[in-house]
This record gives structure tokens, sequence and C-alpha cells, in this order.
């Protein structure tokens, strides 16, 4: 494909993506089912996620903790500073961006084949049919589920993290567990949390409206809804990676 | 009743309905025939406002569905009930919640009279005792029973079916064909089915319509469909043996 076409083809996609924004933001038909569909996706999206971020958080606040200390062997650096790392990369970057781009591997998938089945096996044309507005009523609950979960994951996350690089100190003899909890709490900056939470909330929304948009739009069979889910997982976390940098911009400096 | 006038449609370029012109009437089991490929989902697509048509008219008991505003097509879709080729169930709900779910939506009736009318449904089918049981553990002319009670949830005024009978064996084909006629004449529906069943054709034709290549080619009844001067038409129906067979035996008992 030419740079041209490309060019076009994205366009012609972000378009179509904002088209598909204005009719998920809709006032939903019934509230009531709206309310019922929005918890129910909040269990599948969200709290369907948690085992998955406690064992990744877990073990990446382990190997975060024992790196840091790896790399942190000169006499000049104090060594409470492998908490005080380990901190900081989890609250700025690893509880959001990591956990997220993660994420939309787990809930991106799922989201764009649920909805690509539900495209070639028809039941959008029959909602469609019968008058409702598929597209609000299908990725509206999603949307804001994932939104309203989303900081919970991320203090999840951060809370585990914190805990692995703690059973690193107690399992081992790399760091003293006192160094180690002095470290997590020295020179806290509040605003590293609230900005963790910030980046979040925009990155689910990227996660479920675009996997939600590579599904809807299917076209064929079993093979274009793999291809649907591939592409909702990559597309999603590119955005996250672009995004993330400009929110860093925006909120850091 | 619904009209359709003129009704031309393409796709990049490519016609596939040449100006259709058709009348499908209110208490009779409209069918639309033809081969696969001629344009029978197009047309039916068109009907019910999945595919927009470059030109025509689709009058639903005189309304224009191509000049109705968003909130006159949502208020219309209320009176339309559909059954896909696939049966199109919603897999996340049960046999019950998939009947509920237009009522859910668009009635204002409370909890247990959905619940009721729902279940009345599912009887008006022959259901009775599957309304726990997901899609995917029923058969694939169950499935076809949950989808016609659906559609009729609503007591809709149209009802419109793609190939009702694909991937049924032939009793169980039978079965539903009746049904469909049966709720037709029962309710009063405007019955549209897209089918290339000759067993559905001969069942419950009351009105035909055959398209060919795109083009409305020949219009009649289950009885007129044998003695069609129509080739197109005469090579659809008598494409298998059997019905050659069933021609020459009435021809021959004619003329004996």
């Amino acid at each position: 494909m030419s740079t041209a076409m490309l060019f076009e083809h994205s366009i012609s996609n972000f378009g179509r993506y904002c088209l598909f924004m204005r009719k998920v933001f809709a006032i939903p038909n019934r509230w009531k089912v709206f309310g019922s569909r929005t918890i129910f996706e909040i269990n599948k999206l969200g709290v369907d996620s948690i085992p998955l971020v406690i064992v990744i958080s877990l073990f990446i606040g382990a190997v975060i903790a024992i790196q840091m200390q790896l790399n942190t062997t000169s006499p000049l650096i104090p060594s409470y500073s492998v908490g005080l790392a380990t901190r900081d990369i989890v609250l700025l970057e690893f509880s959001n961006s990591i956990l997220c781009l993660i994420l939309a591997g787990k809930v991106g998938s799922n989201i764009a084949s649920e909805i690509g089945t539900m495209r070639v096996t028809e039941q959008i044309d029959a909602l469609d049919i019968m008058g409702v507005n598929s597209a609000n009523f299908l990725v509206l609950p999603k949307v804001v589920g994932f939104i309203f979960f989303m900081p919970v994951l991320v203090a999840f996350c951060i809370a585990t993290s914190l805990l692995g690089g703690y059973l690193v100190a107690l399992f081992t003899d790399i760091i003293t567990v006192s160094r180690y909890v002095y470290g997590i709490q020295a020179m806290f900056i509040e605003w590293y949390v609230w900005y963790g939470f910030i980046k979040s909330l925009f990155f689910a929304f990227v996660i479920s409206s675009v996997a939600s948009y590579c599904g809807y739009y299917v076209k064929g069979g079993a093979l274009e809804v793999g291809k649907a889910s591939t592409n909702a997982v990559v597309s999603s976390s590119i955005l996250i990676l672009l995004l993330d940098v400009v929110l860093t911009k925006l909120l850091l400096q | 009743m619904i009209e359709v006038k003129n009704l031309t449609k393409s796709f990049d370029g490519k016609t596939i309905l040449h100006g259709i012109d058709a009348t499908f009437y209110s208490g009779k089991t409209n069918l639309i025939i033809g081969q696969s490929g001629s344009g029978k989902t197009v047309l039916l697509k068109s009907l019910v406002g999945l595919l927009r048509p470059e030109e025509g008219e689709i009058l639903y008991d005189g309304r224009d569905l191509l000049k109705m505003s968003a909130e006159q097509t949502k208020k219309l879709r209320e009176e339309i009930g559909m059954l896909f080729q696939g049966s199109a169930l919603f897999d996340s709900e049960t046999v019950l919640g998939n009947v509920m779910f237009p009522l859910t939506m668009f009635s204002d009736m409370s909890k247990a009279e959905i619940k009721e009318r729902a279940q009345f449904c599912l009887e008006r089918v022959n259901l009775k005792g599957a309304d726990k049981k997901f899609p995917s553990e029923i058969s694939g002319g169950m499935q076809k029973r949950v989808a016609i009670a659906r559609a009729i949830a609503l007591n809709p005024r149209y009802l419109f079916c793609d190939e009702p009978n694909s991937g049924l064996d032939p009793k169980t084909s039978i079965l539903i064909d009746e049904l469909l006629s049966d709720i037709t004449h029962e309710y009063n529906i405007t019955t549209i089915i897209n089918t290339h069943d000759m067993n559905s054709v001969l069942g419950i034709g009351e009105n035909i319509v055959f398209i060919n290549k795109g083009y409305r080619e020949w219009v009649g009844n289950k009885e007129k469909i044998f003695h069609a001067d129509n080739e197109a038409l005469n090579e659809f129906v008598f494409a298998t043996d059997l019905f050659q067979k069933v021609k020459d035996y009435m021809i021959h008992t004619a003329h004996r």
C-alpha cells in the first residue's frame, strides 16, 4: 500500500470512527436496560481482569525491585532508592500505560471478537431491524463500564506491584524490608497517582471504543473476526503509546 | 400491504436490482423466489431498510420508507419482525430472554406481563419448556422457532423471513412453513419469505415473485407456477428431477 493510500485509508477510518462514536453516544432507549448492561460489562471487562492484573503486577513489581538493586550498586546511591524507583516506575508508567497495553490484548480482543461475531451472525442486523440503535446498545455500556472500573484496576496494580517488591525484600537479602518500606514512602509526589489515574481513563476509552469499532464493521466470516480482533489490539496499542507521549507532555511538564 | 415500485440497487457500479415492481399482500404468505445470486436477499434487505436503494419507492401501507425521517423509520421498525437465515438469536440470552428482548425495549408492560407474553409466543411456536436454555443448547429447527417467537412478540404488521428453511431437514422445514403460514393468517400479517425451496413454494406460496438476474420475471401463485410461460422460471422450478416427474405425471393424468 502506497503512503498516499495509507493516509487516505487512515483519514477515512478516522471519519468513520467519529460517525460511529456519534451513534454510540446517543441517549439510550431504556435507562434501566443500559444500567443493567453496564453492570454486566463492569463485571465482564473489569472484575474478570483483576486476577490477570494481580498476577502480572506482583511479578513485574518484584522484577523491578530486583533490577533496581542490580543497577544501583554505587555507594553514592542510598539503598532506599530501590523502593523509591520501584514506586515511581509503577506510578508513572507501569500501572497505567503498560497495564493498559496488556489489557488492550485481553479486553480489546474480547470486545472486538464478541461484536464481530454478532455482526457476522446477523445479531446486529436483528437489533437494527427492531429499531434499536445497535452501536449505542452494545458499545456504550462497554465504554462506560470499562472507564468506570479502570481506576480500580490501576489501584490494584499499584498495590500488588509494591507488594511484589516488598516480597522480594522479605524473602531475599538484596534489600532490607525497612529500607524498601522507607523508599516507597520517601519523596512521595501525590500528583503522580492522579497522573496515572487520569492517563488510564483515556486509555480505557481508547481500548473499548477502538475494539468496538473494529468489531462493529467486520464483513465476512470467522477469518475476518480474527483479523478484526488483531487489528483492535494493534490499533489500540499504537494509540495508547501515542497518547502516552501527549498526556505525559501535558500532565507532567 | 407493501408495494415496491421501480426499485434499483447497485454495488460498486454493478446493478443488482433492475427496477423491481412488486406488491406484497397482508394476510398472505408472499414468497420471493429465485436462484442463489439473483438478488433476493438484496431485495429483502432493501425492503427492511438495511440497504438503501438508489431509486424507487417502498410503500408500507402507503408510507414510503425511503422518504421517512429517522424517527418515523424507528417507529416503523417497531411494526416489523424479521427471521434471519441463521436465526440471529442473542447468544448471551436464554430462549426466554431472546423473546422478551423486543418487549423489554419497546413495550410499557410490567416485567410479569412481558414474561407472560414471551411464554405465550413460545407456546404459539410449540416451544414449551425450553425457556431457560441458551441458543447454543437447542437444535437449528428450535432456534428458528425461537426467532419466529421473537419476531411476533410485538404483534408485527410486517414479517420478513430470509430463507427460513435453510439448513433444516424436510420435515422440520414443512413445520416451519406451516407455522409461518398459520401466524400470517391468524394475525393478518404481511409476510414476505425469501426462499429457493420448492417445497415452500408449493406449500405456502399464495403470492410468488420470481427474481432472475436482478429483474422481476414473473408474479403468480403456487397453482400457476407449473403452467408458467417463462423459461427462466421453468428452469428454476424444474431444476430437480422430482418436479419434472411431477409435471410429466400431471400432463399424463390430464390427457387420460
